[in-house]
């Protein structure tokens, strides 16, 4: 076991907060919390959704004020609070999840804003904009078209732009809130390349992700908050991700391979050679009742893909699928709902929900004809029909009227679930369950993704996490570059056999 | 060049739909491809491109405003009873107190929208309400003929006769509209303070993260919109020789419409001075050739609202199509 090591005799910090308290509207958001970061160290603050990382960042880069009392020591001076001018100037730079890029502008502008920046106007100056640019990459190793708008490039690029822009106002500290979040392997690889080479130059990086893989791989300590409070701080050798788990949510998580033979249950789908040139080739794999079929495979390897294509949204070129033994040839995903399939969306926050809309009214949208009465829709009728999944799948909620949007990330799936299985499918597809639900409320989504199983549906369980599949499918596919490229049953191979064909 | 035709995708497809249209007009008409015709058509321009440019620097800012053409409204009638009781003025000082006027009203919209969280449309539409209510109430309706005599004679800066007969005429709107388009091309492009409205129209949010004043961006915005309808409404009343209280009435929809044909984005962060100027342009030259072909004003507006679906559209989509060097731009 890891204790605390909050005292250390080592380089005096850079940064140094003590006594940070933070009220939203009668809720403690950080209590009395403390931070440090030493100079050039690669340090990483973890803690679930809400457990209040992205308040003490605002805190730093001076966007919220602390509650009197705080001593945020920075540098050599002293400061009850900060403001993003003073923070900035001081070396200080975020670069957050969603980047805080400005689309319509070019690279270059992106890059040097701090020189746009001031309260009286000033002419611009394009060409020293340009130069600044240029450099900022040529440290980071990259070159853009620094003259086109940020809107023109991939995620991957803008994230760099991000970090360039970091890098010029002189940086002592780089906090990355979720820098991952959208990346693929490789594009994180090099991101990860990125941030040790600015700890080599001596700025400290403080990464804030709950990827937990990488905050083993790149960190030398390890923060963790929980419910806006501090837990403690940690080297991070010798800590296990199971350990960080349950720092970080207090509860002790019993992870095992729930995988179990389902070959005497009839075959629900059958996938024959299917093939969309460029995105599939050549796919067959079957799924029986009660089976939990997993697919994994890095960010771009068909597996969304092949789930449009079963749940109606994409035509496959050739192959074939049978549902229940019979051919099946969807025009549209409303057939596929008809057929008995069902497609939790990847991008529950903007695909699979409606934000603003209730609960109740999110949930009934796939099946609006079971709750007609004579031709209109009947309030009561779905009263009853949302209490019943929410009963159910133990969601927790206020009201059924209150919008999705006050629900936790694990309560929004639930919810998404629900909204699925209202359709009575025979067939669920589950694409990326857990992306952005706290690691304490995945272990429930995959209980109901279990008793759904045991219940006799037919599961496909798409994840690019490993261990997501390895734990909780009956039979593993790994996909690679639009093929199936190999099958794994968790009791004959360990979660490292799959981990090492996903990353080779 | 190609990196200027994919930055400027918009400004090249109106470019080329005002090129068809006054190729059809020139065919179709014998009067539209003159030089006379031409300067007309600037004459006239002059006031809705005045506004036009004000309005792009709102919409940059992520802003939009109903209200601008009822306050010029409000600025010619309360400068025409000022500069009648200063004794009549000049063109200095009814431009300062057009100006001063405009400002003010354009920081009231502001102060609705910065202080009490009114989000813009609904503040301007309370606003346009308020102060075409107020000026036909204390007016009830009755227009100023008798306006100082500088404020009525042309002003002709440069004038030529052309060898058809037809009159070379550059008039002082002219002057000031190109005044005004190059002071807010100067304002947006070339400082620090333009970009930042840009910034805060394109991801408000991240502007705030860096520091930038919110509020001081608003009333710039609505400030200079404010201003530009100021001068345009002196401008107006110049151009008409009279101050009529309903004579702007109805011209915001005009004039947003040829902003966004010209390539600005409700939502803030995009458009440019060059593609408004544009936008305006192609809207008069149409309304323009109509005239001189002899179609019925009744179905201007029609004809007027089918050109801007067919230039939006094909602004947006066919021209990067057909054009295969062009990135698709807007890949989601």
């Amino acid at each position: 076991m890891t204790e605390p090591s909050g005292a250390h005799a080592g380089p005096r910090p850079l940064l140094s907060l003590r006594n940070i308290n933070m009220t939203f509207g009668g809720v403690k958001a950080l209590k009395n919390v403390s931070f440090d970061v030493l100079p050039g160290e690669v340090h990483c603050l973890a803690g679930e959704n809400g457990s209040g990382k992205s308040t003490l960042i605002k805190i730093i880069t001076g966007v919220y004020r602390p509650e009197p009392g705080a001593v945020i020591d920075y540098d050599g001076q002293t400061y009850a609070q900060m403001s993003p001018v003073t923070a900035q100037n001081g070396g200080i730079q975020v670069i957050w999840q969603d980047l805080a890029l400005f689309p319509e502008m070019t690279v270059a502008e992106n890059i040097a804003f701090q020189t746009l920046l001031g309260r009286w106007p000033r002419f611009v100056n394009y060409g020293h904009m340009r130069e600044i640019a240029i450099r900022a990459l040529k440290k980071l190793g990259v070159t853009l078209d620094v003259d086109l708008p940020l809107k023109d490039f991939p995620i991957a690029q803008r994230q760099i732009v991000a970090i360039a822009r970091a890098l010029v106002g002189e940086a002592k500290i780089v906090f990355m809130d979720e820098p991952t979040a959208s990346l693929t392997q490789s594009e994180t690889d090099h991101l990860l390349e990125i941030v040790r080479t600015l700890s080599t130059s001596g700025v400290a990086v403080v990464f804030v992700s709950h990827r937990l893989a990488e905050v083993l791989e790149i960190s030398s300590r390890l923060t963790v908050l929980r419910d806006g409070a501090l837990v403690g701080v940690y080297p991070t050798e010798g800590l296990t991700q199971s350990r960080i788990t349950e720092l970080m949510t207090g509860r002790t998580f019993d992870q095992h391979v729930r995988a179990k033979t389902r070959d005497a249950n009839p075959v629900v789908l059958e996938v024959k050679n299917l093939t969309r040139p460029g995105q599939f080739e050549d796919v067959s794999f079957t799924v029986r009742k009660g089976e939990t079929l997993g697919i994994t495979g890095l960010l771009g390897a068909g597996r969304t893909e092949i789930a449009l294509s079963l749940f109606g949204m994409s035509k496959p070129q050739s192959g074939e699928i049978f549902l229940d033994g019979k051919p099946v040839r969807f025009s549209s995903n409303r057939e596929a709902i008809e057929a008995g399939v069902a497609y939790l969306s990847e991008d529950r926050l903007s695909l699979g929900l409606i934000q603003p809309q209730s609960i109740a009214d999110n949930l009934v949208i796939a099946s609006l004809d079971g709750i007609r009465s004579g031709g209109l829709l009947s309030d009561e009728r779905k009263q009853r029909l949302v209490a019943q999944w929410i009963a159910d799948l133990g969601v927790k909620i206020g009201k059924q009227t209150d919008a999705i949007s006050t629900l936790s990330g694990g309560n929004q799936q639930r919810i998404a679930i629900a909204k699925w299985l209202a359709t009575d499918p025979k067939l669920l597809i589950l694409d990326a369950p857990t992306v952005g639900v706290d690691v304490g409320a995945r272990a429930g989504i995959f209980e109901i993704v279990a008793k759904l199983a045991e219940s006799g549906l037919a599961i496909i369980l798409i994840s690019d996490e490993v261990p997501e599949v390895y734990f909780n499918a009956d039979r593993v596919l790994h996909m690679a570059g639009g093929r199936i490229s190999g099958a794994f049953d968790p009791r004959q191979c360990t979660l490292k056999d799959i981990e090492a064909a996903v990353y080779a | 060049m190609r990196k200027i035709i994919q930055s400027h995708a918009t400004e090249f497809a109106l470019l080329a739909v005002i090129l068809l249209i006054s190729l059809f007009l020139s065919l179709a008409t014998e009067r539209f491809f003159t030089l006379g015709n031409a300067f007309d058509l600037l004459n006239t321009s002059s006031v809705n491109i005045i506004f036009a440019v004000g309005l792009l620097v709102v919409l940059i800012a992520g802003g939009i405003d109903i209200s601008f053409a009822v306050a010029a409204s409000v600025v010619q009638y309360v400068a025409a009873l000022l500069l009648e009781s200063i004794g009549g003025g000049g063109w200095i000082s009814g431009l300062v107190i057009a100006a001063v006027l405009g400002v003010s009203l354009g920081a009231i919209n502001a102060l609705l929208i910065h202080r009490f969280k009114i989000i813009s449309i609904v503040a301007t539409i309370a606003t346009f309400n308020i102060y075409f209510g107020l000026l036909m109430f204390f007016t009830r309706g009755v227009s100023i003929y008798n306006l100082p005599d500088w404020l009525t004679s042309r002003v002709i800066l440069f004038e030529h006769e052309m060898a058809d007969g037809s009159w070379v005429e550059i008039t002082l709107p002219v002057l000031v509209m190109v005044v005004c388009v190059i002071a807010t091309w100067v304002l947006i492009t070339r400082t620090t303070t333009g970009r930042q409205l840009y910034a805060f129209g394109d991801n408000p949010e991240g502007a705030r993260r860096f520091g930038i004043n919110v509020g001081a961006m608003q009333f710039i915005a609505f400030g200079w919109l404010g201003l530009m309808a100021g001068i345009a409404g002196l401008i107006q009343a110049h151009y008409a020789q009279e101050v009529v209280p309903n004579a702007l009435y109805g011209r915001e929809l005009d004039v947003l419409a040829a902003v966004v044909l010209g390539g600005a984005r409700l939502g803030g962060g995009k458009g440019t001075v060059l593609g408004c100027v544009l936008g305006v342009l192609m809207i008069s030259i149409t309304q323009n050739g109509l005239n001189l072909m002899g179609v019925s004003p009744f179905a201007f507006k029609m004809i007027i609202g089918a050109i801007i679906l067919v230039a939006i559209t094909l602004s947006n989509t066919s021209i990067e199509r057909l054009l295969p060097f062009m990135r698709e731009g807007a890949r989601r």
